[in-house]
């Protein structure tokens, strides 16, 4: 069957806006649209920039607007989406290279900022281990989907709070700080609660969920985000109220 | 120092001489592509360690060198397989999540060609989990600066020592020249250079071929890793380990065919002899024409269970049925051979230090002779992390040692930089792609699971043709941002400059040992090939030697499973 790939291309350094370009594909049942992209590239028009490489949904390169939704476009049969016209854009909410290609770098140094690897009390002993720590197959559980994330962008790029170069956090950093905090071998929680607490943290989601929808890997960052609600309200009137019956204490001495 | 590769390897080395040197050195790290796109993301296996009270570092060096076809350096095993524990343990304090027992204790699971389970994993995403704990890890530290989607173009060497990397930012396409001590090489592999493989399309052995111009010799590279079962028409891969949980392998006449190739260890047998019983079978007329009209075999992945397939295969479970729509559960999936892993690599000591002073290697990339003819299913991920550890200890004590430069030639760097500016928008005879599908198709035709000289030698004719064809390929895309037709073309002649070397090994070596089957030669022959393949490039050709394999405790004996 022929399909109309409609791919919105830009060259920031020839360009001076985007415009669509057609290009007609021959596809069968199991053709995804990398593989039509390939073709396209290889066959039709080399210039046509875009980011690959494992080809099974696990390195995250491939991420692209699909029919407006963000999708691996490895992971994207074209009979599944049904019509014989595709529109592919690049991401949104990153700036543009070229073609589908975007800017990452920001988004990367937001998933830093969280502190997301696991922290220990003892970093000495963390750094030459003598055994195992013991972890039971529920605590394994609790943070093992959230760790599914190949940091491909779609979850943030799908958020309408998020955008690359401002403040919010976005779903990938948080949901990433939750996989570190729910593990049981971890014991960070204080020092990435000032930065998820913050103007750019876990207050500015909304709740739209989008993220977690558009998922390639069936993380939930939504549902993480409001778990980290929690335990910082939690954490926080804990320390009020410790503060406070400190003050009492004192008071009392007086 | 420089990091070049960001797969396990890679990373894992850029964690250790930032640990070992204690954040003294900075370390730029590099990486075509985002520094966690790299293939390690992919293996679902897991690693192989002794860790039970059942195994010994004995037995596991023993099931590698047999499995090696007695071409390992046994000293060098027996020096892998006491690190590898210890790498299991750093990485579960680094938060890998290692699928656990009832008790909290790390889970072993059974790999073929290894005499007791001793397979650590973490689901069927282990290379998924360790690439983000590494990353992950990395990012704790300050003293180095990330290079994502720097491609490398070469490695320049004065006077016998390493003086510095040229690279091509990719977003502008500028030309840029890293000064520095020393580089650990970390590219992985080279299965792109056959049409159907295992592998990224980013995976186009890269290093191997800088490596080899650079005057650095190669290993063993006739020996490549043809993976048994992976799915039709992708090539991704289904894991080992489901048939250590009970998976079995049909031919179209729904016979277990591996019975009259292995009648031991049957679907648990080495991987080299289960990839030829494939394509046997296939070539007898027992396979099966599936996606694409290949030709394949069937995985019964049924006896698993649903249970754990649901679980801890639930990656294969889903790549089958979204990227093929067949669903194991209740239906047999159409497998056959890939390209998957390449033994041979740049010659490394124990140390993985090579020939050039401050050149070091690790991972793929590297052959410090584990592997030998074939490597054993499960082995590569500890690999990667016990030579990335090693590789990041030496480089940092050559560093301390050598504090002064080494003087660099401008003016050879502007020159080479100069070619590459005049390929941007040149005209040609040849397109990029059309070079690349003549090259695939070469390499599945003639070097492959089964070889012979006729085939050989045709290929080789091919290669040189290519050659040739190359200095007159045109590129149209004329733009500076994120030149991906450029970058191919490159890519290109890495793997023109890798094919060569492979199939001259290969014709060379007259005998079958491991994966390295020669149709006119069928018999391993101990007397005149118990020795390594050392290939170097002299005035732009290739040059074959030989040198001993180091044999400790183990004497060369018949391999049967």
């Amino acid at each position: 069957m022929e399909v109309t790939l409609k791919i919105l291309r830009f060259d920031p350094l020839k360009d001076k806006k985007p415009r669509f370009q057609e290009y007609v594909v021959e596809v069968y049942e199991y053709t995804r649209v990398l593989e039509a992209l390939i073709w396209v590239r290889e066959n039709l028009d080399p210039s046509l920039s875009f980011r690959y490489s494992c080809r099974m949904a696990q390195c995250g390169s491939c991420g692209m607007l699909i029919d407006e939704v963000p999708r691996l476009a490895c992971k994207t049969l074209i009979k599944d989406l049904g019509r014989d016209e595709v529109t592919i854009k690049p991401l949104p909410k990153y700036r543009v290279i070229k073609d589908l290609v975007v800017e990452m770098d920001d988004f990367f140094e937001k998933h830093r900022s969280v502190k997301p690897y696991l922290i220990r009390k003892n970093r000495e002993e963390q750094e030459k281990p003598k055994k195992f720590y013991v972890q039971l197959p529920h605590e394994l559980q609790r943070y093992l989907n959230y760790g599914y994330c190949i940091v491909c962008g779609l979850c943030s790029s799908s958020c309408p709070n998020f955008d690359s170069s401002w403040e919010y956090l976005g779903p990938q950093a948080l949901s990433q700080a939750y996989r570190y905090i729910v593990d049981s071998r971890d014991e960070g929680f204080e020092e990435r609660y000032e930065v998820l607490n913050s103007n750019s943290g876990v207050w500015r989601c909304h709740f739209a969920s989008e993220c977690s929808e558009n998922c390639p890997k069936g993380v939930e960052p939504a549902q993480a985000i409001q778990m980290l609600r929690r335990m910082i309200l939690s954490f926080s009137f804990k320390k009020k109220l410790s503060l406070f019956s400190e003050k009492i204490h004192r008071l009392s001495k007086q | 120092m420089l990091i070049l590769g960001t797969g396990i390897a890679g990373l894992r080395s850029a964690i250790e001489v930032l640990k070992a040197s204690n954040e003294k050195l900075s370390v730029g790290v590099i990486s075509k592509v985002h520094l966690m796109r790299s293939h390690s993301v992919a293996p679902e296996g897991g690693a192989a360690a002794v860790l039970s009270e059942n195994d010994s570092f004995e037995q596991h060096a023993y099931d590698t060198i047999k499995g090696s076809d007695f071409l390992a350096d046994q000293d060098v095993v027996e020096e892998f397989v006491r690190r590898c524990p210890e790498e299991i343990l750093q990485l579960e304090h680094w938060g890998c999540p290692w699928s656990r027992n009832e008790d909290g204790s790390i889970a072993l699971r059974l790999f073929g060609a290894h005499e007791v389970p001793r397979t650590v994993f973490a689901e069927d995403r282990t290379g998924h989990f360790l690439m983000r704990t590494l990353y992950d890890t990395l990012l704790r530290y300050q003293n180095f600066e990330r290079y994502d989607e720097f491609f490398a173009v070469s490695l320049v060497v004065e006077e016998g020592r390493f003086s510095g990397l040229l690279a091509l930012k990719r977003k502008d396409t500028s030309p840029v020249f890293f000064k520095a001590r020393a580089i650990i090489l970390a590219t992985g592999g080279l299965g792109r250079l056959w049409e159907f493989t295992t592998n990224a399309h980013t995976t186009t052995g890269d290093g191997f071929a800088m490596a080899f111009k650079a005057g650095i010799p190669l290993k063993d590279m006739e020996f490549i890793q043809w993976l048994p079962t992976c799915m039709v028409p992708h090539g991704i891969p289904a894991t080992e380990a489901l048939r250590g949980h009970g998976a079995i392998l049909l031919n179209s006449e729904g016979e277990r065919f591996m019975k009259r190739y292995a009648p031991e260890k049957m679907d648990l047998a080495a991987r080299d002899i289960i990839s030829r019983a494939i394509m046997q079978e296939i070539m007898e007329g027992r396979g099966w024409k599936s996606h694409g009209n290949m030709d394949s075999v069937l995985l019964d992945a049924r006896p698993v269970g649903e249970e754990k397939l649901l679980t801890i295969y639930r990656t294969f479970v889903e790549n089958a049925r979204d990227f093929i729509g067949i669903d194991p559960l209740t239906e047999l999936v159409p497998v056959r051979p890939a390209a998957h892993f390449s033994m041979g690599g740049i010659d490394v000591d124990i140390s993985m230090k090579t020939e050039v002073m401050g050149v070091f290697a690790a991972g793929e990339v590297a052959c410090a002779s584990i592997d030998g003819a074939n490597r054993l299913g499960s082995n590569s991920l500890p690999m990667c992390l016990v030579t990335g550890a090693i590789a990041g200890r030496s480089a940092v004590s050559y560093a301390i040692r050598k504090k002064e430069s080494v003087n660099v030639s401008k003016k050879r760097i502007l020159e080479e930089v100069d070619s590459i500016e005049k390929i941007i928008g040149k005209r040609g005879d040849f397109g990029v792609y059309s070079l690349i599908k003549r090259l695939q198709r070469t390499m599945e035709k003639n070097v492959h699971v089964f070889r012979e000289e006729k085939g050989l030698l045709e290929a080789l004719k091919t290669i040189r043709q290519l050659k040739e064809d190359y200095l007159n390929v045109g590129l149209s895309d004329s733009s500076r941002a994120f030149n991906v037709e450029l970058i191919h073309l490159l890519e290109l002649g890495f793997m023109l400059d890798v094919a060569e070397v492979i199939v001259t090994s290969a014709l060379m070596r007259r005998e079958s040992r491991g994966a390295h089957y020669r149709l006119d030669f069928p018999y391993r022959d101990d007397n005149k090939w118990l020795r390594h393949t050392i290939a170097r490039c002299r005035n732009g050709g290739v040059e074959i030697s030989y040198k001993p394999v180091r044999i400790t405790k183990w004497k060369p004996e018949e391999r049967r499973y």
